[in-house]
């Protein structure tokens, strides 16, 4: 289990990044926290030429609060997000959901550009940024481009990014002051892959959604933000009104079979996230089927 | 002394002053492992030694064509590719089979595959360079022309006319079968008011050692002798069976086993690729190095547990279990393993079922058939946790079908304490158990009712938590009935030589082997305790068969029986050679003398004479001031085998508290007891935590492993990330009890704990599991229970 010989290039800039891959193109593989491409290279499923190591670049590293928007560097840590109070103040569904992010010893080195740049549909940060309204910044030698999270998870473990692109950072509007999140994921252990996983982002009034975006991931292709959230905002939840979303949930949902799950479990289970989800972020256990 | 003197025992020899036995004391070798100074195969470095690599069969199943080395030979740093006909040259062919197996078979093994390939990761050829990394580009490059051929991949159906026989040679897919059939069952049956039955299904799984199989084998031309280097849980079996296939003596082989990152029965075995290695050191004439790498163990690491197993059970409705019966099924993959043979979990089986009970109806089946597939063999427990499964399966459910509680059924059938000595049904000897004992403890233990008030309480809000409960019993400290009788050299007995040394310390060689279950502990305590000097005064040598006793190593729980009892009797007969030339130099007798914290004491006082240090100057260094006549032996051997009882049986109980979410089938495990009879507990820390150590494994099997194969054979989860072993976050705290009933065969009274977790685990959680679905009106009898399963059994999806 040894990689096979590779070249490798400590870039001194993003400009000098952005150079050796506009010269190596598909060839080379940028390498950031390694937690993925690591292990891919060592199984010999992935043989790229060039390694361009990004770790130097100083520049895509840190949380900057501006204005309404907070920007994190793609070379943020999952730990320094989880520790991050600016995050925990203005974005704490991804202080939750990077709690479930693998195990300590890979939150230590993975970041957030390197998670949104494999877009492995089981992972949580991307599914994150859609129900956070993200903006993910990348640049290519002809400049940079701003991509709508929504936009940018595009397949499994593909995206809007070329391989002439780095993925530079992200921008997550703050979380207003009547906003409140929720954050689950099935997974057989802690830090497995979700079999089903949800983050929601949501505007409560008086028992009333007054925005909701829930993201559903490991339940197709890419992460999900269900159409049904928008059943539910403006209206008073009842169990019925739910159920309802529950099932129609099941039918916008097209999940892969694998050994953890069937399509139908998937179905079924995202089904109850959402349940628990609502019940949750409206504080009403009555309509996760627990006793009034 | 010469002769042997015997000295009357004021004392036991267990209940000395200043003694270890049933004390927690820190491992001798702990500070060294977490210093980072311990030394694992995979560390080893020497002079010209290079490394192989496997290249292996994609295919479970398949006739070998063509090997074309030639490119591969060409790669800058490679040394040898070397195929399974070339190899043949250096190394004979096994079949695992033993004569008190009756009726097993299997076909010839190689080391390499020649001609044909039977499971997906059988190796079929070895390429050797000057690193890893270049033996694996090299291998890339080795062009294998396989004919697939048609892979038996479900037991269910191997035996069938329709499916292709494995091996030609033996006619059938058929490697073992064994009918038992005692006292009156059908009697027993007809004579029952209920009568239940189950399918029982265990997934196929593997122990996942954190180090890898790794051996360097360093063949040395000029002494004409191969030193293994390997992490094993039996040097003296290597030693024989390197030596058998590669026609040397067993005096021409060294057999070294330095630290060991966990073993679990995984490694008490002889791999192919492990004999191939020694092959190709003598071939090369050089050191070489193998360390499977996680995927290889995966797909080479002996695997256990795949049965099918249907059992009924009859019952009366005053509680009475009338009868037990079981058909069991197993498939081993394409080989029966080498040497201690795949038909022993099969076998345990049989004979396990029912074991806590008193039914005297019992009939079994087992059949052990052929696969293509990864080799099956001893894993920790060998047959305990299915046996113990489908045995505490049938009695729940026999008790909930006469609306008995799950501990009464028990207390009405569990043998009595007083009932021994006593055989079961399928003839296994029991000396003395104490099976209410430890039911009784548990049931404090885990306030019983007050959780069964708590279950029902919560059952109210949509909370449903289960109890299960698990009797079992174990095999340990195996005498040579367990293989010996069979014609295997693989030794039953074990052997421990102390001495002291020209400072008055011990040092002591000792047969058993240290892979983290504590043997150089547990053999310093008793050794310190008998001796009469600390345990830091007290060196213990394993794990290397040109340096220790003859023996059998550690596996079977047999390490604190066998080799503790050996170690005690070692340092008697030192301490008593000690004391007569002691007495020659005080002048005194050995029955006014004693031995206490390093120093010679009277008996009677406990005032010093003379320090252990200062007798042993003048033994060492001024003999001639000695009376004539004497002439000190400071060192002793002893070897201890159990004669007696062909296993000292252990007994126990586990409980298991949890949850059942029914909307996703999750389980969250919140509490497991054990209580468990090993004997005498030597070190309450190091058996605690052997217990605990043995029912994660057993959580995971109740709950997360499994080998999954697709149709076609091919090992679909081969990583971690896909095998999910048990992992802290979802493990329960786990309360341990003891009840203490010394084997009287031995002076230490010690049996094993080595596997008595892994034993009930799993049937515990599962007879939970059923119970928290009970008002569901769903029963599941299959592990590994995944949220899938149950949700499927609540019809939830």
């Amino acid at each position: 289990m040894k990689a096979s010989a590779f070249s490798y290039a400590r870039a001194t800039s993003v400009a000098n990044a952005l150079d050796l891959l506009a010269a190596h193109g598909d060839s080379a593989k940028v390498l950031s926290g390694g937690q993925s491409l690591m292990p891919a290279m060592n199984l010999r499923l992935i043989n790229p030429e060039l390694l361009v190591d990004i770790g130097d670049l100083a520049e895509l590293r840190g949380i900057v609060l501006r204005g309404d928007v907070l920007r994190i560097g793609a070379l943020t840590r999952h730990v320094d997000l989880l520790q991050s109070p600016e995050i925990a103040a203005h974005a704490p569904l991804l202080t939750e959901a990077i709690g479930h992010v693998a195990h300590p010893a890979i939150r230590n080195r993975g970041t957030i550009g390197g998670s949104l740049a494999h877009a492995d549909p089981a992972s949580e940060l991307p599914a994150c940024m859609l129900a956070l309204k993200a903006t993910i910044i990348v640049r290519g030698q002809p400049g940079e481009r701003r991509i709508a999270a929504g936009d940018f998870f595009t397949g499994i473990y593909e995206t809007a990014l070329s391989p002439q692109e780095l993925l530079v950072a992200v921008e997550v509007p703050v979380a207003r002051k009547d906003s409140t999140h929720f954050f689950h994921e099935f997974a057989r252990r802690h830090g497995d892959y979700a079999i089903v996983g949800a983050a929601a982002q949501a505007v409560v009034r008086d028992g009333v959604f007054a925005d909701l975006r829930i993201a559903f991931f490991a339940v197709g292709d890419r992460p999900l933000l269900a159409k049904v959230a928008a059943r539910l905002v403006d209206v008073a939840i009842t169990p019925v009104i739910l159920a309802e979303a529950s099932a129609a949930l099941g039918e916008e949902l097209d999940p892969q079979e694998d050994q953890q799950a069937s399509a139908a479990m998937r179905r079924h289970l995202a089904g109850v996230l959402l349940v628990r989800g609502v019940s949750a972020l409206l504080g009403r256990p009555d309509l996760s089927g627990a006793p009034a | 002394m010469t002769t042997a003197a015997t000295h009357s025992e004021r004392l036991s020899v267990l209940d000395r002053p200043n003694s270890y036995i049933g004390k927690t004391v820190p491992r001798p070798n702990i500070e060294r492992l977490v210093q980072g100074r311990g030394l694992y195969v995979s560390d080893m470095v020497l002079p010209r030694m290079v490394q192989v690599v496997y290249l292996r069969s994609p295919h479970a199943h398949a006739r070998i064509i063509e090997i074309d080395t030639v490119a591969a030979k060409q790669v800058p740093g490679v040394i040898a590719v070397v195929t399974g006909k070339e190899l043949s040259a250096v190394i004979t062919p096994w079949v695992g089979v033993l004569s008190h197996m009756k009726g097993l078979k299997s076909a010839p093994q190689h080391a390499i595959a020649i001609d044909h390939v039977c499971w997906q990761g059988e190796a079929v050829a070895a390429i050797v360079a000057t690193s890893r990394a270049v033996a694996e580009d090299a291998a890339e490059l080795v062009a294998v022309e396989y004919e697939e051929l048609e892979a038996v991949t479900d037991m269910r159906t191997a035996l069938d006319p329709g499916t292709p026989v494995i091996h030609a040679s033996l006619g059938d897919n058929l490697a073992f079968e064994r009918h038992l059939d005692a006292g009156a069952v059908d009697q027993a049956f007809a004579g029952s008011d209920e009568v239940v039955e189950a399918d029982f299904v265990f997934g196929r799984h593997t122990g996942v050692t954190l180090e890898p199989r790794a051996v360097v084998a360093d063949w040395s031309a000029a002494e004409a002798r191969l030193t293994i280097y390997q992490g094993t849980q039996a040097p003296h079996m290597v030693q024989n069976i390197a030596a058998l296939h590669l026609g040397l003596q067993d005096s021409q082989v060294r057999v070294v086993c330095k630290d060991v990152g966990g073993s679990f029965g995984i490694k008490v075995h002889v791999y192919a690729d492990e004999m191939a290695t020694y092959a190709l050191s003598k071939l090369l004439r050089r050191p070489v190095k193998y360390v499977a790498d996680r995927v290889e163990s995966f797909n080479t690491d002996i695997h256990a547990r795949d049965h099918l197993c249907r059992g009924r059970i009859g019952v009366k409705r005053d509680g009475t279990i009338t009868a037990f019966e079981i058909d069991d099924l197993t498939g081993i993959g394409p080989y029966s393993m080498y040497p201690r043979t795949s038909a022993i979990e099969a076998n345990q089986v049989v004979n396990l079922v029912g074991g806590p009970y008193v039914a005297k109806n019992y009939r079994a089946r087992t059949r052990v058939v052929f696969q293509n597939k990864n080799v099956m063999c001893q894993y920790r427990g060998v047959g305990h946790p299915v046996a113990c499964s489908v045995t505490e399966g049938l009695v729940d459910l026999a008790a909930a079908k006469i609306g008995m509680d799950p501990v009464e059924i028990r207390r009405r059938n569990l043998v009595p304490d007083d009932a021994y000595p006593c055989a079961s049904p399928s003839g296994l000897k029991f000396e003395l158990l104490s099976h209410h004992a430890a039911l009784n403890r548990l049931m404090a233990m885990m306030d019983y009712d007050g959780l069964r008030a708590e279950q029902a309480a919560l059952r109210k809000k949509n909370i449903h938590r289960g109890i299960g409960i698990a009797s079992f019993i174990e095999i340990t400290n195996p005498s040579a009935a367990f293989y010996g009788v069979g014609g295997a050299r693989i030794s039953s007995q074990d052997g421990v030589a102390v001495r002291m040394d020209a400072t008055g310390a011990a040092i002591c060689q000792t047969s058993i082997t240290e892979q983290g279950q504590g043997s150089e502990s547990l053999t310093a305590q008793i050794v310190g305790s008998v001796l009469g000097v600390p345990m830091e005064r007290v060196r213990v040598i394993l794990g290397d068969t040109d340096n220790t006793p003859y023996g059998g190593g550690t596996w079977a729980s047999r390490g604190a029986g066998i080799g503790g009892e050996a170690a005690l009797q070692a340092a008697k007969a030192l301490r008593s050679n000690i004391l007569d030339v002691a007495a020659a130099i005080l002048q005194s007798t050995p029955a006014e003398l004693d031995i206490v914290n390093n120093a010679i004491v009277n008996a009677g006082d406990g005032s010093t004479r003379i320090e252990l240090s200062e007798l042993a100057r003048i033994v060492y260094f001024r003999p001639d001031t000695l009376p004539p006549g004497i002439q000190p032996e400071l060192m002793a051997t002893r070897h201890f085998v159990p004669r007696d009882y062909p296993f000292a049986f252990t007994n126990g109980i586990q409980a298991s508290w949890l949850e059942v979410d029914t909307d996703t089938g999750f389980v969250k495990l919140l509490k497991h007891w054990v209580v468990e009879d090993c004997g005498t507990i030597i070190n309450p820390q190091l058996v605690d935590e052997q217990i605990r150590g043995g029912v994660v494994q057993g959580l995971g099997a109740a709950l997360f492993e499994k080998c999954i194969y697709d149709e076609r054979g091919q090992l679909t989860n081969a990583n971690m990330a896909d095998y999910l072993v048990p992992m802290s976050g979802e493990m329960p705290d786990i309360d341990i009890g003891h009840v203490v009933s010394p084997t009287a065969e031995t002076e230490l009274g010690a049996k094993g704990a080595g596997e008595a977790g892994t034993a009930g685990a799993a049937a515990a959680v599962a007879n939970a599991v059923n119970d928290a679905l009970r008002p569901f009106g769903a029963t599941i009898t299959e592990i590994p229970l995944t949220p899938q399963t149950i949700l499927t059994a609540l019809r939830r999806i």
